[in-house]
């Protein structure tokens, strides 16, 4: 399982960079939230992934080798939510750069350099 | 309960309170009384930390590697000193250049909640947690240098946020491997899992993740682009806010990570920092002295005073780390101040292009004084807190044997020193270009504009007047980063890994 994860966060990580690339805000927005997805199953996988085994049991479990660790998942979600947040300024800034300005095209950007 | 968490949990009290007010004097009044509260606060902390040593709070009662730790120790202390002091005299400035009746609530309200990021990022004792800061910090940047969505502030905040996001995602990753490696985040509960690690490669790959993530933040050599990009687009006062606080939290992070548990493969990652160090130093200081606006000379000035922090941590001696913590001091201090006083310029002037402006010497001395106490500074001109700053670093340079890089650090002095010279010349000297109407309404400067500047420009006299103290006082917390073990033990209070 966590060989099929560890290929598709390097898949991510590839249409990230691609998109990144591209002279178009918007697939350069969708080419970070690829690699922001990339990143949070990243950290994810960083403890390993435990089948079927909760991550909390209570004070009165013995065992605890079964455990699923709670805290890449605890960051994980954290992660997430501060990711969606961002997602919708960059998607509002976006849209009001283009009602500002109407276009779309990193390269015109590049007057700030002067 | 002690007072370790006040520096966050009074600016998240003061952002709950100014979305209420909606009144703009009032948000004013907030503003700067607030501000007033945390140098309060900043100081207490200061003494009590100079005095009895490391401050910690285990958040919830839980213990520490298993929660979230703050700590205040020296260095921490000191940063959180020196960003009250500029928020303090931020929030003074704002008064009277965020003129918009409409922006000043909203500006208040980022204010603090950028404040609340920064102070968050120097105490907290956790990676994650440090992560979570990072991005507080970054979302108010993020609204307040697209506020006023003109075409050039969205240009600048375009890149702004993507670079910037894409920094981040760095630090996520790196966390994540790091979680992979040690199975902890605490970061003392690190430096005693990594104190007596073999393996020390195996720690470089999450390590250069930080570094490209910190470095990103910093503004060093290869990963500047965003800065120069969108410092000279905002309101003058967002841009001095950015100029004095942001880059610093990227070096802080750095050396704390650097020192405290980054420590395994010495040879490679001091020659490797030095070499940036070199580079940043020298690129910004040339692109700076090729510009004729003031906000663009500044901004990439910024990047050349990096530099400077980043050869204390990679000449990694006492004295070099001491020179550091003392220049980090100093160029905050001062840099936020020259661009407070080149905002002055250009509402006297009406603009920020130095071909456009001129004669200011004669029209208003005491202007030319307030830009040259902080230009002096950031030239290293003695007595003023630059020069001592730049001593110790080069001294240190030179007793570890590092000549190159003290080269280096010399010869950028140079160019800044040139940058300054240049916008003196410019706009304080020269006369007034003859195709400028000369009967355009004197704007009169009143005390309110002047106050944070004059406040500013004492500190750094000060800094350079009281020395001594100033440098003993760096020494000290560059003596508890470079032997961890006290760090360590009140925070992990005595648990094994």
């Amino acid at each position: 399982m966590e060989i099929i994860l560890a290929i598709l966060v390097g898949v991510q990580y590839t249409a990230g960079v691609y998109m990144l690339l591209r002279r178009s805000i918007l697939k350069f927005i969708i080419g970070i939230i690829f690699m922001s997805n990339a990143t949070n199953l990243l950290v994810f996988l960083s403890a390993g992934i435990t089948s079927g085994s909760p991550a909390f049991l209570g004070e009165s479990a013995e065992r605890t080798d079964e455990l699923a660790d709670p805290l890449p998942q605890a960051l994980v979600l954290t992660a997430v939510v501060i990711g969606l947040g961002i997602l919708v300024f960059i998607l509002a800034l976006k849209f009001k750069f283009f009602s500002v300005t109407g276009t779309d095209d990193l390269d015109q950007l590049k007057s700030t350099e002067e | 309960m002690n007072a370790v968490a006040l520096p966050i949990l009074i600016p998240l009290a003061l952002m709950v309170l100014l979305i209420v007010i909606r009144s703009a004097l009032l948000s004013r009044w907030t503003g700067v009384l607030g501000s007033m509260l945390m140098l309060v606060i900043a100081i207490y902390l200061f003494s009590h930390v100079n005095e009895y040593g490391i401050l910690i709070l285990q958040v919830g009662e839980w213990a520490a590697p298993f929660g979230i730790t703050l700590v205040i120790d020296r260095l921490s202390s000191l940063m959180l000193l020196v960003t009250a002091l500029l928020l303090l005299s931020i929030s003074i400035y704002a008064i009277r250049f965020i003129g918009d009746k409409k922006e000043a609530p909203v500006f208040y309200i980022f204010f603090f909640s950028l404040a609340m990021g920064i102070n968050g990022a120097f105490i907290t004792g956790d990676v994650f947690n440090l992560y979570v800061w990072f991005e507080v910090m970054l979302l108010s940047s993020f609204v307040l240098i697209s506020m006023g969505s003109t075409r050039e502030q969205l240009k600048g905040g375009i890149k702004y946020v993507g670079l910037n996001l894409i920094g981040s995602l760095f630090f996520l990753a790196g966390i994540g491997l790091l979680y992979g490696k040690t199975g902890t985040l605490n970061m003392a509960h690190l430096a005693k899992i990594l104190q007596y690690d073999e393996q020390s490669i195996l720690m470089n790959s999450s390590a250069m993740l930080f570094f490209i993530a910190f470095g990103i933040k910093a503004a060093i050599f290869p990963l500047y682009f965003w800065l120069p990009a969108s410092y000279h687009t905002p309101n003058i006062t967002i841009t001095s806010l950015f100029a004095g606080l942001l880059t610093k939290v990227g070096v802080y992070a750095l050396i704390r990570f650097f020192t405290l548990f980054f420590v395994q493969d010495q040879v490679f990652w001091h020659n490797l920092l030095l070499v940036v160090a070199g580079l940043t130093m020298v690129i910004g200081g040339i692109a700076a002295s090729t510009y004729y606006e003031t906000r663009r000379i500044l901004s990439y000035h910024i990047i050349s005073q990096i530099g400077y922090m980043v050869m204390g941590l990679g000449i990694y001696t006492p004295l070099a780390l001491a020179g550091a913590i003392y220049f980090i001091m100093h160029n905050m201090v001062a840099k936020t101040n020259a661009f407070l006083v080149s905002g002055l310029i250009n509402r006297f002037m009406g603009s920020y292009r130095l071909k456009e402006v001129g004669g200011l010497y004669r029209q208003s001395p005491l202007l030319a004084l307030l830009f040259i106490i902080p230009a002096f500074a950031l030239a290293g001109v003695p007595p003023l807190s630059g020069f001592f700053a730049k001593f110790i670093l080069i001294k240190a340079g030179i007793e570890a044997s590092r000549f190159g890089i003290t080269a280096v650090a010399l010869i950028t002095g140079l160019l800044t020193l040139y940058s300054m010279i240049k916008i003196w010349n410019e706009a304080f000297l020269k006369k007034l270009p003859e195709n400028q109407e000369k009967d355009s309404p004197v704007v009169r400067i009143r005390f309110l504009d002047v106050l944070p500047s004059l406040i500013l420009g004492l500190v750094t006299i000060l800094m350079g007047v009281f020395a001594a103290p100033v440098f003993r006082y760096t020494m000290e917390a560059a003596n508890g980063l470079l032997d961890p073990f006290i760090y360590i033990e009140s925070v992990l209070n005595g648990i094994q890994p």
